[in-house]
C-alpha cells in the first residue's frame, strides 16, 4: 500500500549494490551509502529519483547518527536497513599487522555496531522494521588465511543475535546473511570461478530478509558448514576448508 | 540535528490504524515550548504536524518524519463559571476533561462526539458534529474566543467576527495551533436523558422517523444494517433522545458516579476483553450475524419504547467497549462517511448500501445522523443526512475497497454532497476540489501564504490531496 524505504550501508559495489538495483526494481526507494561518490553517482543516475547517494565513510563513527537522521528525514521514514560494507584486504601467512586488522574491524564490526545501533533504536521505539546484517561463512570458524576476517563476522554475528533478541517482543526483524564465495571486487583477486554472482546473492539475500535468525545462502553452505563447524580444532587446522 | 531527536521517534497512526507513519514527537506544556516547537522546526528543516487524541480515522494527524505536536498536555482548565457556563480552557483538554468538571454544576459540552478522548483542539480542527447536529450545528458555533500560535509564532485571539475563525475552526491544522479555547456550554437539569427506540424495517421508515422528530427532539441517531437487502434494506434501530427537565427529576443523576460508564458488560463480562471476542467475529459471516441479531433484539425488546439513559452512556457509546478498534486488525479500517442534501439521502445512501453488497465488501457498521449546514471553511455538514460507515480493510482487496469508495463518492457528488475529513481516507483531490469548489481553496490558499508561509504546517491528509499542498505555486494567481 504504501512505499517502502531502505538504506543500504556498502552500495556502491558488490552484494550491496546489487540489493541496492534490487530493491528498486521492486519499488523501493533507496538511501545507497559508501565512500566513492562516482561509483554512487553513477548507481543513482541508473534510477532518477529513486536511490540517493549518501557519500560516508563508516569509519566516521561519530557522524553516524546524524547522517542516519538525515536519511530518514530525506527517504520519509524507514523500514529496512542492510548493512553490507565490508573489506577483507589480502594478508600474508606471517603478517600480524595491528593496524590493518585494526581497519577491518572498523570496517566490519564497529561501524555495522554504529550504524545498526541508530537503526536499532529507533525501530525499537517505532515497532517497526527489519535489519540485515552481511556476515560471511568465514565467521564460522577461526581460520590460518584471515584472523580478524573471521573475527568480525563471528563478532557481526553474535552483534546481531542480540539484537535479534532484544527486538523481537517488538516486532522487529533482524536477520544475519552469510554467503559463501560470491564474485565480487572484494574477491577479485582470488578468482573465484563458479562461484555465486552478487546478482544472485543479493537476490536470494532480500528473500530472506524479512525472515529474522541467520541464513546461509544455499543449502549446500548449509550442510557443508553444519559439518565444518563441528570438526575439532587439532583436524581443522590440517584441513584447507 | 540533535542526539535526542531520536529518543522522540514513534509510529503513529490514525484511528483506524491502516495509514502509518514515524514522526518525532513533542508535548509542549506552554505557549512558549509551542512557539519553540516551530523554531526547533525551522532549524532542523522538519514539517510540523499537529496531533490531538489521534482519533481522527486516517492521516489526518500523521506525517512521516515531522515534528509532531501533541497539545495534550496542555490540558488545564483556566477558569469555569458556574452561573454563565462559559469555560475557558487549554485546548489540549479533552471533552471528559470538560464534562467531567462541568457536569455536577449542571452543565454539558454544547457538541460531542462518539467518543470523549478527543481534544478541543482536534475537535474543533475537525469541527466536530454530534447527534444533535440538526438541532444546534457544529462546535465551533459554540466558541466564544480562541487563541491560535501561527507557525511564525504570532499569538492570537481570534472572536468569531474574526475572518480567520471560520478557517482556523475546520481547518484540520493548517493555520497554527489552537492553544487555548473558551467554550459556552449547555445548561442540564437532569444528568439523563429520556430515550426513545424504535425500530425501522427499511429506508422508508427510517427518514420517516427522522423527519417526524426533528423539530421537537433534542438528539437523533440511527443505526443501519449494511446487510439487509430488498424490502428489508435500511432497517435498523433509531433513537431520539430528549434533556430531562421539570419537577419530578432526579438532581443526582448529575453525579459524575452515576454517569461513569461501568467496567462490566451485562455485569459479569470485563470489557476490555470485549474486542477480542469481537475480533472473532470481525468478518463479514460474523458481522451479518451480529448486525441481524442487534435488529431482531430491538424489535422484541425495546421497539417504540422509552427509557432513561445517562448523557454519557447515550453520547459515548462507542467508549464502552475499550479497543474495539483492534477487532480490525491487522489492517485495520476506515471511515466513511459522506453528507447528503435530504431530498437525495435515501437514493444516495440506500445505492450505497447496494454497491457494497455487490463487491461483497459491506460496512460492518452504519449510523445515520440527521445535520443542518454551517459556514466554517472546510464544513462538512448540508441540511440533509450522513451514513457513517467502518469498513474493515485487508491487503489483499484494499484496491477494490478503494474502487468502491471512489463509486460511492461519485454518486454523493452528483447529488451535491459533502465529506468530513476527520474520517476520511479515500478522497481523491479531485473530489474534493470538487465539494468545495474553487473559491474555498482560493480563500485557503491566500489564509495559508498569510499565516504559514513557509508551509510548514503539514499532514499525510495534506499530502493525499496535494490541491492543498500547493499554495506557493499558485502565488502568481
Ligand atoms: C469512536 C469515534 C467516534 C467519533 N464520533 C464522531 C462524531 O460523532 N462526530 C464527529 O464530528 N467526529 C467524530 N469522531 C471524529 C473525532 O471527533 C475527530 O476526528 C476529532 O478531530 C478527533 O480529535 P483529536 O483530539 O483526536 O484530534 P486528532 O485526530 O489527533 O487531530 C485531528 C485534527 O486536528 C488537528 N489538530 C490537532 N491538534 C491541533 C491544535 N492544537 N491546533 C490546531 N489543529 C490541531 C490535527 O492536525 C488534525 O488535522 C469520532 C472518532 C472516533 C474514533
Ligand atoms: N564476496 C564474497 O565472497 C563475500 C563472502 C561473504 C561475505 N561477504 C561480505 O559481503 C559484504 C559485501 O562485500 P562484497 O563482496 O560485495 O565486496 P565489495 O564489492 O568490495 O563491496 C564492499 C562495499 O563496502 C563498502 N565499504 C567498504 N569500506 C567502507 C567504508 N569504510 N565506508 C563505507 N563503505 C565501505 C564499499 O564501498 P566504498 O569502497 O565505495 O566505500 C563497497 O560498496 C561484505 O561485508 C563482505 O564481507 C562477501
Amino acid at each position: 500500500m504504501s512505499k517502502k524505504r531502505a538504506l543500504v550501508v556498502g552500495a556502491s559495489s558488490g552484494i550491496g549494490r546489487e540489493i541496492s538495483r534490487q530493491l528498486i526494481q521492486s519499488g523501493w526507494t533507496v538511501a545507497a551509502v559508501a565512500r566513492r561518490k562516482d561509483k554512487l553517482q553513477t548507481l543513482a543516475d541508473e534510477f532518477p529519483g529513486q536511490l540517493q547517494p549518501v557519500v560516508h565513510d563508516v569509519q566516521e563513527t561519530d557522524a553516524i547518527p546524524e547522517v542516519f537522521a538525515k536519511i530518514c528525514h530525506n527517504l520519509g521514514g524507514l523500514d529496512l536497513v542492510i548493512y553490507a560494507a565490508g573489506v577483507m584486504p589480502p594478508v600474508g601467512p606471517h603478517e600480524f599487522d595491528t593496524e590493518k586488522d585494526l581497519e577491518i574491524v572498523q570496517t566490519n564490526l564497529i561501524g555495522a555496531i554504529a550504524w545498526l545501533n541508530e537503526a536499532a533504536s529507533r525501530f525499537d521505539k517505532t515497532g517497526h522494521g527489519t535489519i540485515v546484517g552481511i556476515g560471511s561463512v568465514a565467521g564460522d570458524r577461526g581460520r590460518s588465511g584471515q584472523p580478524v576476517y573471521n573475527t568480525s563476522k563471528a563478532a557481526l554475528a553474535t552483534y546481531l543475535e542480540a539484537l535479534r533478541n532484544r527486538l523481537a517482543k517488538r516486532g522487529v526483524k533482524v536477520t544475519t546473511i552469510k554467503p559463501g564465495p560470491v564474485q565480487t571486487e572484494m574477491t577479485q583477486h582470488l578468482g573465484l570461478k563458479g562461484a555465486m554472482t552478487a546478482s544472485e546473492a543479493a537476490r536470494r539475500t532480500l528473500i530472506l530478509a524479512d525472515r529474522g535468525g541467520e541464513h546461509y545462502l544455499s543449502a549446500k553452505h548449509r550442510f557443508a558448514f553444519f559439518i565444518i563447524k563441528r570438526i575439532p580444532s587439532p583436524i581443522f587446522r590440517r584441513l584447507s576448508v | 540535528m540533535n542526539r535526542a531527536i531520536g529518543d522522540r521517534v514513534a509510529r503513529l497512526s490514525g484511528y483506524g490504524q491502516r495509514t502509518f507513519a514515524d514522526g518525532y514527537i513533542f508535548r509542549p506544556g506552554s505557549v512558549e515550548e509551542v512557539i519553540n516547537v516551530f523554531h526547533e522546526a525551522r532549524r532542523d528543516g522538519r514539517n510540523v504536524t499537529l496531533r490531538g487524541a489521534g482519533r481522527s480515522y486516517g492521516d489526518q494527524a500523521i506525517y512521516p518524519e515531522a515534528y509532531v505536536l501533541e497539545i495534550g498536555r496542555m490540558n488545564r482548565i483556566l477558569s469555569w463559571d458556574a452561573q454563565s457556563g462559559i469555560i475557558d480552557c487549554e485546548a489540549g483538554a479533552t471533552i471528559e476533561t470538560l464534562w467531567r468538571h462541568t457536569i455536577e454544576d449542571g452543565w454539558w459540552p454544547p457538541v460531542v462526539s462518539g467518543t470523549m478522548y478527543p481534544t478541543l483542539a482536534g475537535a474543533l480542527a475537525m469541527n466536530i458534529h454530534g447527534k444533535n447536529n440538526f438541532r444546534v450545528g457544529t462546535l465551533g458555533e459554540h466558541v466564544l474566543d480562541l487563541e491560535i500560535v501561527t507557525p511564525t509564532g504570532e499569538k492570537l485571539t481570534l472572536l468569531p467576527t474574526d475572518p480567520l475563525f471560520p478557517a482556523v475552526i475546520s481547518g484540520f491544522g493548517m493555520f497554527g495551533v489552537i492553544v487555548r479555547v473558551k467554550l459556552q456550554m449547555k445548561k442540564l437539569e437532569s444528568g439523563n436523558l429520556k430515550v426513545l427506540a424504535v425500530s425501522p424495517a427499511n429506508w422508508d421508515e427510517q427518514f420517516e422517523l427522522f423527519e417526524e422528530h426533528e423539530t421537537e427532539a433534542d438528539y437523533m441517531v440511527s443505526w443501519v444494517d449494511c446487510f439487509a437487502k430488498g424490502t428489508e434494506a435500511g432497517r435498523g434501530q433509531f433513537h431520539a433522545a430528549w434533556y430531562e427537565n421539570g419537577e419530578s427529576i432526579d438532581r443526582r443523576s448529575l453525579w459524575v458516579s452515576r454517569q461513569d460508564l461501568p467496567d462490566m458488560i451485562m455485569g459479569i463480562f470485563p470489557k476490555s476483553l470485549v474486542w477480542r471476542v469481537l475480533k472473532l467475529l470481525c468478518n463479514r459471516t460474523g458481522m451479518r450475524l451480529l448486525n441481524w441479531a442487534k435488529d431482531r433484539a430491538g424489535r422484541l425488546l425495546d421497539n417504540g419504547k422509552f427509557h432513561t439513559q445517562s448523557l454519557v452512556a447515550f453520547s459515548f457509546l462507542l467508549d464502552y467497549v475499550p479497543n474495539w478498534r483492534n477487532a480490525y486488525l491487522p489492517d485495520g479500517f476506515i471511515q466513511y462517511q459522506s453528507f447528503v442534501p435530504k431530498e437525495h439521502a435515501k437514493r444516495v445512501f440506500s445505492e450505497q448500501i447496494k454497491l457494497q453488497q455487490e463487491s461483497k465488501l459491506e460496512s460492518f457498521l452504519g449510523v445515520l445522523k440527521r445535520h443542518r449546514p454551517d459556514s466554517f471553511l472546510f464544513s462538512h455538514a448540508v441540511d440533509g443526512y450522513s451514513l457513517a460507515m467502518d469498513f474493515k480493510v485487508t491487503k489483499a482487496r484494499w484496491d477494490e475497497l478503494e474502487l468502491l469508495c471512489h463509486r460511492m463518492n461519485d454518486i454523493v457528488l452528483a447529488a451535491g454532497g459533502r465529506f468530513y475529513l476527520a474520517k476520511d481516507s479515500t478522497l481523491r483531490p479531485e473530489d474534493f476540489q470538487q465539494y468545495l469548489g474553487d473559491s474555498t481553496l482560493k480563500e485557503f490558499w491566500r489564509l495559508k501564504r498569510l499565516i504559514d508561509p513557509e508551509n510548514i504546517l503539514m499532514s499525510s491528509l495534506t499530502s493525499r490531496l496535494p490541491v492543498l499542498r500547493t499554495p506557493l505555486e499558485h502565488h502568481h494567481e
